[in-house]
């Protein structure tokens, strides 16, 4: 049961959280051609070690962050607004 | 009466007396007697039946470390397996019963397996049961192993007693009461810390809990009562005894189980002999156990040790114990389990249990230490000597003898030669000590072994954890109390907290100790006897040989295909002797073999704990429309909508649910019905960007909707899949209201704002919930004008108000005006409206609507007609047909997709495999009169033999009272070029085949001429 730092809250329970994914990646432009949008939704790293993701407090301030968590330990290193 | 109860001594309460049964047989105990202590107490040491061959056993252990003392306590509803007697508190009434022995625990059918033994070693299950090969004789077998499998029995009546969950932050959780821990607790809470400290036991103190030492100047018992008393004297501490700390998990979240009830009660007895409560719970609304889940700043483990045993031939005799539990039976419980005892150790904390003996009047034949030399000047085999103890110095135990319990013991030198037996009725024995490294290990703290000690230590701390005394590898009291005292200030300075003023640290008299020697086995005199290594799997030492000769050179494989340490006590006495013993097969040092991973819970935890009151109807909220109770009135029958109860279908008396859902449906194409439809997600959107915004997220345009209209639109995912759909209004000209459906209401929220948020932050755009602040109906029907009209300030007719227009209005309620939006929008297909009011007006609204609904033949319909009506109309639903597989274009909402801007999704929606004409696209079915299969596949050919190719499969279906037919919605290869073709609906599974025929997926009014009307 993680505790996430919520940059707005402070540091709260991992159960007020929803993940949302690999915050290393952003979506193209919505016109852009087919092979950037299949990289974007297909194609992920997967780092043993600090890793950059999404996460949003839901059942708190609902606003998206990006926590930095060690993939191999969990250990939070730190989260910051988007 | 107790006929081996010491006169005196011991924490025991010997005013009052504990009548207790064991097996049938009445007996009694003191208050403060474990169960176990009881029973010796009482000369009882046969206790159990080993778990495979259903050897005589006895208690080995005085805590939770116990293998063999495992008893069913309690009846009925609260009857309960395997049961520790070792840490079971003794309460008046209290029934328990050996377990795993048939007739009796003196004659036992099952002993015939430990002449068998030859047949059944580790691993014999994975070689055995394959003949004759088919499944059916397996089964046969299963059949029986079931039966005799297991050791307790389970209640089979659901659990009565209740649970409670606690949170709880602190600064610095101290778990362990012992020496170290209470020495931490009391530094920590003086420099001004938080402080939770809990214990396993009834009472604190640990191992000093009726130990016979010295603390300063004062006895142990002293300084434990002093402690205690000032340590409740401080406001920032909370004392938690009967509290194991079962679990470490991320970010130094704890979870502890504390046992509440079900012990006797701490006051003085009532003097009834209730015996309602003798099985369970003192009072009926205690809860049984409470879950702790406590998030600490630091934590300091101070969680002692668990001492091993020595694997020699017969070592599982009753009467053979660990040297530090018959201390803790002698000085603690004052029992006299015995009369003539041999020790047999290999360190010299084990001596102490000698000095323990003599003072309970038990002759001590000899002390059998398989060192020798200097490694017995420490000043423990020094006392024995004074005291003229006989050690037998560089010797050890080869064998023991008796049947139902031990009379003698072999005794040879360690280098081998010709030994002697000795005559004895107790054995205490010690290999050792191996600190309770469980929490730090679940915590990934490192270890590492100590060939000094000869056991695992830790070696690299988690950040915010400390451990001291025993569990660090410091035994020695004065080392415990020195380490827990720093332990508890570096835990409070690490999170902020400083004493001013300096704290004595509590002083014992550092004991020389001479080293260990690491000793795991001996051989036996007689070949195949065993030596047990787990005594609760009955493994032995040759078992162990037995996997390395397999070739099972993990620790891993070797405690799975062996099961050493798989037991309800997890091997605590075991794993180290198991993994040495491994290490010595494959001849590699221990630290390369290391130890299993430890997982949660330490100790057994009551299943019913971890939901709590969240159990039963609670496990999940239940959500309900403010119109709920009129549905309840009216005979409704529910079903559940995501968290929402909603209307089936009210069935009127003597209907059946599906036949007034025919009815409703019916009902509503002919006359008007009206649905309860505040369920559905709402979502209003401000800002200057909206417009923008829905293009984006939409596939079709919306920055040409007119203040005043509502349009449906469809989401689609990045990868080009059907999301979500729903209708969106404009109310002004920044104003919108966006519907989703009731299960996505939350998902679609999340994702608008994670795009606002995160992708597009630039645009004037805030979005939020409003279903919980709307209540909504729709009328739906040819008569639903006639309806609305008499109670909305409104003109609606079909040239002020045309389909998809929006307006604000009042409606006339019994208790007046109430401010509402309607929307002229169709689920259904027929002329039909949308009223929404404040969620608390929604009742009146309804109210309104029915009455004005009386003379037009309106009824109520629920979610069955509703989808009914809408298969009819073809309407996709997500989670039917938009399945997470398909797209617009399979949809037949390929037109909506609008060219002019790009959304997300649409790029590659256009990938060419998304768009050939192979894919299953939506089509109707009909059957010439014969029930629609449920969960249909379509074929060309029933007959034709397996692989048959599957074209599509029925993705909703319905009888149709409009129509008078089976008709179903369904994907369908190629779909669209099939119109008019006739094919088979089979459902294999049933055993059921029918003809349907292809058509449009609209089977009503497709022109849309009711909807515009």
């Amino acid at each position: 049961m993680l505790l996430i730092p919520c940059p707005w809250c402070g540091p709260r329970s991992q159960i007020e959280f929803t993940y949302g994914g690999d915050a290393t990646v952003r979506r193209p432009a919505l016109d852009a051609p087919e092979d950037e949008w299949a990289r974007y939704v297909y194609v992920r790293d997967n780092p043993m070690g600090p890793h950059d993701e999404w996460w949003t407090h839901s059942s708190g301030c609902r606003q998206w962050f990006v926590v930095r968590r060690d993939t191999r330990t969990h250990e939070i290193l730190g989260a910051n607004r988007p | 009466m107790q006929r081996c109860r010491l006169p005196m001594g011991g924490v025991v309460d010997r005013s009052q007396s504990v009548p207790f049964e064991f097996d049938g047989v009445s007996y009694e105990g003191y208050a403060g007697d474990t169960l176990a202590s009881a029973l010796l107490a009482n000369g009882v040491h046969l206790v159990a039946r080993s778990f495979k061959y259903h050897r005589p056993r006895g208690i080995v252990c005085a805590g939770v470390d116990e293998p063999n003392a495992l008893v069913q306590l309690g009846r009925g509803a609260r009857s309960e397996p395997n049961v520790r007697a070792t840490t079971q508190e003794l309460y008046a009434g209290l029934r328990a019963a050996s377990q795993n022995r048939w007739p009796s625990l003196s004659f036992d059918v099952g002993a015939i397996n430990d002449a068998m033994s030859r047949f059944i070693p580790a691993g014999f299950y994975y070689k055995t049961f394959m003949w004759p090969p088919s499944p059916k004789w397996w089964l046969r077998y299963e059949h029986v192993i079931r039966r005799v499998a297991g050791m307790g029995v389970t209640a089979s009546l659901p659990d009565p007693d209740s649970y409670e969950h606690q949170y709880a932050h602190c600064d610095v959780l101290v778990i362990g009461a012992g020496p170290a821990g209470l020495a931490a607790a009391r530094s920590a809470a003086h420099a001004g810390a938080r402080v939770i400290v809990c214990d396993e036991n009834p009472m604190l103190g640990g191992g000093l809990y009726g130990a016979a030492a010295t603390i300063g100047d004062t006895t142990a018992s002293a300084w434990l009562q002093a402690t205690t008393r000032e340590l409740a004297a401080h406001d920032n501490v909370t004392l938690l005894p009967r509290t194991t700390a079962f679990g470490c998990y991320d970010g130094n979240l704890i979870g502890l189980i504390e046992r509440v009830a079900g012990h006797p009660p701490e006051a003085a007895a009532t003097g009834s002999s209730d015996s309602a409560r003798q099985d369970g719970p003192v009072s009926n609304w205690m809860p049984r156990e409470r879950l702790w889940k406590v998030r600490a700043r630091s934590v300091v483990l101070a969680t002692g040790a668990h001492e091993r045993g020595i694997a020699y031939a017969n070592n599982d005799l009753p009467g053979t114990m660990l040297a530090g539990a018959l201390r803790t039976y002698i000085d603690r419980y004052a029992v006299r389990p015995g009369t003539r005892a041999v020790v047999f150790a290999n360190n010299d904390q084990a001596y102490a249990a000698a000095f323990s003996l003599q003072r309970a009047g038990i002759e001590v034949a000899a002390i059998v230490d398989p060192r020798g030399g200097a490694a017995l000047d420490g000043a423990l085999p020094l006392a024995a000597r004074d005291n003229v103890i006989p050690i037998l110095a560089r010797s050890v135990i080869t064998g023991a003898h008796g049947r139902l319990h031990v009379t003698a013991v072999d005794v040879a030198p360690l280098a081998g030669g010709v030994g002697r037996r000795i005559e004895c009725d107790l054995v205490a024995l010690s290999g050792g000590w191996n600190p309770a490294v469980h929490l730090f290990s679940q915590a990934r703290g490192k270890l590492r072994y100590d060939e000094a000690l000869a056991t695992f230590v830790p070696d690299h701390c988690p950040a915010a954890m400390t451990v001291a005394g025993a569990a660090n590898g410091s035994a020695d009291l004065s080392t415990a109390l020195h380490e827990g005292h720093a332990a508890g200030i570096a835990a409070a300075a690490q999170v902020g907290f400083a004493a001013t003023a300096s704290l004595q640290t509590p002083e014992a008299a550092p004991v020389a100790s001479g080293a260990p020697l690491a000793l795991w086995s001996t051989a036996p005199v007689v070949e195949g006897a065993k030596r047990f290594v787990d005594w609760q799997n009955d493994v032995t030492v040759d078992d162990v040989a037995l996997a390395a000769r397999e070739g099972y050179s993990s620790v891993e494989h070797l405690k799975r295909y062996t099961t050493l340490g798989m037991g309800t006590d997890q091997g605590k006495i075991s794993n180290v002797v198991g993994l040495a013993l491994l290490a010595g097969e494959l001849e590699r040092p221990i630290a390369s073999v290391g130890t299993t991973t430890f997982r949660p819970p330490y100790t057994p935890v009551t299943l019913g704990a971890f939901p709590g009151h969240d159990a039963g109807p609670h496990v999940e909220p239940s959500r309900f429309s403010s119109i709920h109770d009129w549905h309840v009135a009216h005979g409704a029958r529910f079903v559940n909508a995501g968290l929402w109860k909603r209307p089936h279908s009210y069935p009127r008396k003597g209907e059946s649910a599906d036949d007034a859902a025919l009815r409703e449906a019916r009902n509503v194409r002919t006359n008007v019905g009206i649905v309860d439809v505040s369920t559905l997600g709402k979502i209003e959107l401000q800002g200057g960007d909206v417009a923008e915004f829905l293009n984006r997220v939409y596939i079709n345009r919306w920055d040409t909707l007119q203040v005043g209209r509502c349009r449906y639109g469809v989401m689609l995912r990045d990868d080009g899949i059907v999301l979500d759909d729903g209708t969106t209004s404009r109310l002004a000209s920044s104003h919108y209201l966006l519907t989703t459906t009731t299960v996505n209401a939350v998902r679609i929220l999340q994702y608008l704002e994670s795009l606002l948020q995160t992708e597009w932050p630039e645009l004037d755009v805030c979005v939020t919930s409003v279903t919980e602040q709307w209540s909504a109906a729709a009328l739906a029907g040819p008569r639903a004008r006639d309806v609305l009209a008499k109670i909305v300030d409104l003109d609606v007719s079909n040239a002020a108000f045309p389909f998809l227009a929006v307006a604000r209005c009042q409606v006339r309620t019994a208790t007046g005006p109430v401010e509402a939006r309607v929307f002229r929008m169709s689920y259904s297909g027929e002329l039909a409206y949308e009223i929404h009011v404040p969620a608390h007006k929604g009742r009146a609204m309804w109210n309104a609507a029915i009455a004005a609904g009386a003379d037009c033949g309106i009824m109520a319909y629920g979610t069955e007609a509703m989808s009914t009506l809408r298969i009819e109309k073809g309407h996709i639903v997500v989670g039917a047909e938009a399945d997470g597989r398909t797209t617009a274009h399979d949809l037949g909402l390929g037109e909506l997709v609008s060219r002019a801007k790009p959304c997300i999704g649409q790029r590659l929606a256009g990938r060419p495999a998304l768009n050939s004409t192979d894919r299953w696209q939506l089509v109707g079915l009909t059957t010439l009169g014969d029930p629609m299969p449920r969960a249909a596949k379509i074929v060309a050919d029933p007959d034709r033999a397996a692989p048959n190719p599957m074209l599509g499969h029925v993705t909703s279906w319905c009888r149709s009272p409009n129509l008078d037919a089976w008709i179903a919605l369904a994907l369908l290869e190629n779909g669209r070029a099939r119109h008019g073709q006739t094919l088979w609906a089979v459902s294999p599974l049933a055993s059921v085949r029918v003809q349907v025929r292809v058509v449009p997926p609209c089977f009503i009014d497709p022109e849309g001429e009711r909807l515009r009307g």
